[in-house]
C-alpha cells in the first residue's frame, strides 16, 4: 500500500468505528420512536432535537467524504459535472437530507454515511488489486538494468548509468547480474539466462567473441563486453518502449467503453433526476389536492430514496477499470513468455485468427542444413562390397573430413553432424568403459590424427582428396557421372544428395534437408483445435520440398516455388477470401517478408531477439523461434477477450437488474453498494486471472 | 517529436480524461495516456516548446482531474 492508500485505510477505520457507535446509540440505547424509549428522557430529547443525531453522523461523513465533495464541488466548478464523485456526493448528502426531513424514520443517516463508507472501501480495494496487478505485471516485464560497471584507471569497478556507456566501451558483467548493453564478449565465458528475453529456460552458453544481447542475465563466470550499441539501441530499452507502449494502441472494447462512460454517465444522472421529479409530479396532479407536506414526505422522499439509489449503481467503475487491467494482464502474461503484443488491439485481433499463413523456413523448419539421413551402399561393386563392409559413421567420417577445408554450407552441415556423432560415441564409449572395454568397429577413435591431403575443388561438381591414404571423391549426381559410377538414383529421400566414393568405389549417400521444428507439428495441431479455420504455408523452396513438410505437418494448404513478390499476391488472395470478422495472421521469421507482415491483418515474427527490422515490422514479436508460442499467443488473448466479455456483460446485468429493481423501489441502498463495489471488485478479481495462462 | 512522461493518476476513467483534455491542449497532435503503465506519451506539434505545452496540458488535466501529476 502507498503512503495515501494508508492514509484512506486510516480514515475508513476511524469513520467505520464513530459510525458503528452512533448507531448503536440510535438503534440500541435510544430505540425507535415508535416503541417506547430505554430511557425516556434522552429518546424524547433527541426525538425533539433531531438534527443532534444529524450532527453526529456528519463527523463521521465529514472524515471519510470530504475529499469527495470537494472534488464533485471542482468537478462542478469545472464543467465537469457527472463523475462519480458527484454521484456519490448526491446520493449521499441526499440521503442526509432525507434523514433530516423524515426526521430519521427512513433510516438515511446511517445509509448516507455507510455509502460513502462503502465507496471508500471499494475505492481502496480497487487501488490497492490495481497496484499490486500493476506491480506483479511490470515485474514481469522488468528487464530495465540499473546499472552497467565500467572499469575506472585503477582497475576498480565503477558503477555507472547504461546511458553514459558509449559504444565500444568495455564493459563487466558479474555472475547474478543483468547485462545492460548489447555487445560482444571480449573475454571471459559465462552462461546466460534468456528468460526475460525469450521466456526460454535454458541458459545458454557464451564465450569469447559471441555476440549477447542485453536482457540476459549472466548466470556465472565474469565476462567483459566490448558495447556494440548504445543503451538506448540496445535489446532490452527496444523490448521495454515497445511493451510499454502496448497499453497505448487500445482495442476496440476498451474505446467502445470509453464511448459507452462518456454517454452513459450523463444518461444515468437525467434519468435520476427524472425518476426523483417526474412520479411523485404525476401523481400529484392525478391525485388532486393532496397537501403538498404530506406529498413531500410520503411520495417525493420515497421517490427520492429511489432516484439515488439508481445513482450509487450506475456507477461505471467496473467496466472501465477491468477491460484495460484484463489487456494489460493478457501482454504481461504474453511477455513473460517471450511473446510480445505492440498493442491491445492486436492481443484482441489474435483471438479473432481464423486463418494462419506460415513462411516456411526459419519458421516452421529451422532453416538450417543438417545431415537427415546416411545410406551407406550395399550393392554389387560398392566399397562395402569390395573392400568391407562401411558403416554410417565411417561414411559420414570421410565425407567430412573431405570437406574439412571447405566453407561450404553443405560441407559446414557434414562437418557438424561428424562432430555431433564424435561427442555422442564419446559419452556411449565411457558409459560402455565402465562395464567393458569394448572392440567397436563404427566407432571413431578421435586421438588419431587423419591427415587430409590433396584436395581438389571440381567446380559444380564437388571435390576429391585423400583421406587417410583413401581417394574419397564427395559430390553431386553429375561427381558420381563423372567418376563412371554408377549411384543411387530412384526413391531417394527429400532433400539434397551428397554422394560419396572411396578409393574409386561408390560407398553411398548422405542426405542434407531442412529439418522440421520439434514443435512445428504440435504447435499447428493446436492452432486446429483451437479453432483455426485454415493452415497455409508459403514457400520458395521446391514443390517436392514443400510438400513433404506441408504433409508432414498436416498443413490445409502449401504454395511453393513463390518469389518474394508472390507471397504478397498470395496473402492479398487468402484476405478477400476470409470471412467476415476473421482476421488472418501471419508469421515468419522477419527475414525478407516485412511486406508481407504489414499487409497480414497480424503479423507474427519469430525468433526475433536482435533483429530490428522483424521487431519494426511486426504486431506481435515471439522473441525464440518455437512455433508452440503462437498457439500459447492465441491461447492468451482468448482467455483474456473471455474475460473482457465475461466482464462486460456481468457488471451490464447485474447494474441493469438493480437499475431496474432500483427505478421501482425493490432494491435498496445495500443492493446498490453490491452493485456498485461488490461488481467493481468482482470484475477486477476475475482481470487478473488474465496472468495465469497454462503452457 | 514523441516524448513520455510520468504520470500519476488514481483510476483508468480519470487516465481516459486526461487523454481527452491533453488533446485539446495547443501544440499537441496527439496523446495518449496508459492508466497501467502511468505513462503519458506526447507528440508534440512541429516548433512546439516542450515545457511551455506540458505546463498547459497539467493545467487542462487538473481541471478534469484534480489527483493527477505529470513529471516534466
Amino acid at each position: 500500500m502507498t503512503k495515501k492508500q494508508k492514509k484512506v485505510l486510516k480514515r475508513i477505520i476511524i469513520s467505520a468505528a464513530l459510525t458503528f457507535f452512533i448507531a448503536l446509540f440510535e438503534h440500541i440505547i435510544l430505540g425507535k420512536a415508535g416503541d417506547d424509549y430505554r430511557f425516556p428522557v434522552l429518546g424524547e430529547f433527541f426525538h425533539k432535537y433531531h438534527f443532534l443525531l444529524l450532527l453526529l453522523y456528519l463527523v463521521p461523513y465529514f472524515i471519510i467524504g470530504h475529499d469527495i465533495l470537494k472534488k464533485a464541488l471542482k468537478g462542478i466548478k469545472n464543467k465537469q459535472v457527472f463523475d462519480e464523485n458527484f454521484l456519490m456526493a448526491i446520493a449521499t448528502v441526499g440521503a442526509l437530507i432525507l434523514g433530516a426531513v423524515t426526521c430519521g424514520e427512513e433510516g438515511g443517516y446511517l445509509e448516507g454515511v455507510a455509502v460513502m463508507l462503502f465507496y471508500q472501501i471499494g475505492e481502496l480495494f480497487q487501488a490497492v488489486a490495481i497496484g499490486k496487478s500493476r506491480k506483479n505485471i511490470s515485474a514481469l516485464m522488468d528487464i530495465r538494468p540499473d546499472y552497467a560497471n565500467i572499469e575506472d584507471e585503477n582497475g576498480n569497478l565503477v558503477q555507472v548509468s547504461p546511458d553514459e556507456v558509449g559504444i565500444g566501451d568495455i564493459i563487466v558483467v558479474k555472475p547474478g547480474e543483468k547485462i545492460p548493453i548489447d555487445g560482444c564478449i571480449v573475454s571471459g565465458s559465462a552462461s546466460l539466462d534468456t528468460k526475460a528475453l525469450t521466456g526460454e529456460s535454458m541458459p545458454r552458453e557464451a564465450v569469447e567473441g559471441d555476440d549477447v544481447l542485453s536482457g540476459c542475465v549472466n548466470l556465472s563466470g565474469l565476462i567483459k563486453i566490448k558495447t556494440t550499441k548504445p543503451f538506448g539501441e540496445s535489446t532490452v530499452s527496444k523490448i521495454l518502449n515497445l511493451v510499454e507502449n502496448s497499453s497505448m494502441k487500445k482495442s476496440r472494447s476498451e474505446n467502445f467503453i470509453a464511448k459507452f462512460a462518456h454517454y452513459y454517465t450523463p444518461a444515468v444522472c437525467y434519468g435520476a433526476l427524472a425518476l426523483a421529479v417526474l412520479p411523485p409530479v404525476i401523481i400529484l396532479i392525478a391525485r388532486g389536492g393532496m397537501p403538498f407536506s404530506e406529498w413531500a414526505v410520503t411520495v417525493l422522499s420515497s421517490w427520492v430514496i429511489r432516484a439515488l439509489t439508481f445513482l450509487v449503481i450506475s456507477c461505471p467503475c467496473a467496466l472501465v477499470i477491468s477491460i484495460p487491467l484484463s489487456f494489460f494482464g493478457g501482454i504481461g502474461a504474453a511477455s513473460s513468455r517471450g511473446i510480445l503484443v505492440k498493442g491491445s488491439n492486436y492481443l484482441e485481433a489474435l483471438s479473432e485468427t481464423g486463418i494462419i499463413v506460415f513462411d516456411k523456413t526459419g519458421t516452421l523448419t529451422k532453416g538450417v542444413f543438417e545431415v537427415t539421413g546416411i545410406y551407406p551402399a550395399k550393392g554389387e561393386g560398392t566399397y562395402s562390397d569390395r573392400a568391407g563392409n562401411l558403416g554410417e559413421d565411417e561414411l559420414l567420417k570421410y565425407a567430412a573430413l573431405a570437406e574439412n577445408y571447405s566453407d561450404h554450407p553443405i560441407s559446414k552441415s557434414l562437418k557438424e553432424a561428424y562432430a555431433k556423432r564424435l561427442s555422442e560415441n564419446a559419452d556411449n564409449e565411457s558409459i560402455s568403459e565402465a562395464a567393458e572395454k569394448k572392440d567397436n568397429s563404427d566407432s571413431i577413435d578421435k586421438k588419431t590424427v587423419i591427415e587430409v591431403t590433396d584436395i581438389e575443388e571440381i567446380g559444380g561438381h564437388g571435390l576429391t582428396a585423400s583421406v587417410d591414404g583413401k581417394k574419397v571423391a564427395v559430390g553431386n549426381i553429375k561427381l558420381m557421372n563423372k567418376l563412371m559410377l554408377k549411384a543411387d538414383a530412384d526413391n531417394l529421400p527429400i532433400g539434397t544428395i551428397i554422394y560419396v566414393a572411396i578409393d574409386g568405389m561408390y560407398a553411398g549417400y548422405i542426405v542434407i534437408s531442412d529439418v522440421v521444428k520439434e514443435n512445428s507439428k504440435r504447435a499447428i495441431s493446436e492452432l486446429k483445435k483451437s479453432g483455426i479455420r485454415k493452415t497455409v504455408m508459403l514457400t520458395g523452396d521446391l514443390k517436392t520440398v514443400a510438400d513433404s513438410v506441408g504433409k508432414e505437418l498436416m498443413l490445409d494448404e502449401v504454395k511453393s516455388e513463390l518469389l518474394p513478390g508472390d507471397k504478397v499476391d498470395c496473402v492479398e488472395a487468402l484476405l478477400s477470401e476470409k470471412r467476415k470478422k476473421e482476421k488472418l495472421a501471419f508469421v515468419g521469421d522477419g527475414i525478407n517478408d516485412a511486406p508481407v507482415l504489414s499487409r497480414a491483418d497480424i503479423g507474427i515474427a519469430m525468433g526475433a531477439m536482435g533483429s530490428d527490422a522483424a521487431i519494426e515490422a511486426a504486431d506481435v514479436v515471439l522473441m525464440d523461434d518455437d512455433p508452440a508460442k503462437i498457439s500459447l499467443a492465441m491461447r492468451i488473448s482468448r482467455k483474456c477477450l473471455r474475460i473482457v466479455y465475461e466482464n462486460i456483460i456481468f457488471a451490464l446485468a447485474v447494474k441493469f437488474i438493480c437499475l431496474v429493481l432500483g427505478a421501482l423501489g425493490i432494491a435498496n441502498m445495500w443492493i446498490a453498494i453490491f452493485a456498485d463495489v461488490g461488481v467493481m471488485v468482482i470484475a477486477v478479481l476475475n482481470a487478473i486471472r488474465c496472468l495465469n495462462v497454462k503452457d | 517529436m514523441k516524448k513520455t512522461y510520468n504520470i500519476e493518476v488514481d483510476c483508468a476513467n480519470c487516465a481516459q480524461k486526461m487523454e481527452n483534455a491533453a488533446n485539446t491542449v495547443e501544440g499537441i497532435v496527439k496523446a495518449t495516456v496508459s492508466f497501467m503503465t502511468q505513462k503519458m506519451n506526447v507528440e508534440f506539434a512541429e516548433g512546439a516548446n516542450e515545457k511551455n505545452v506540458m505546463k498547459e496540458v497539467l493545467k487542462a488535466c487538473k481541471k478534469v482531474e484534480d489527483d493527477c501529476e505529470i513529471e516534466f
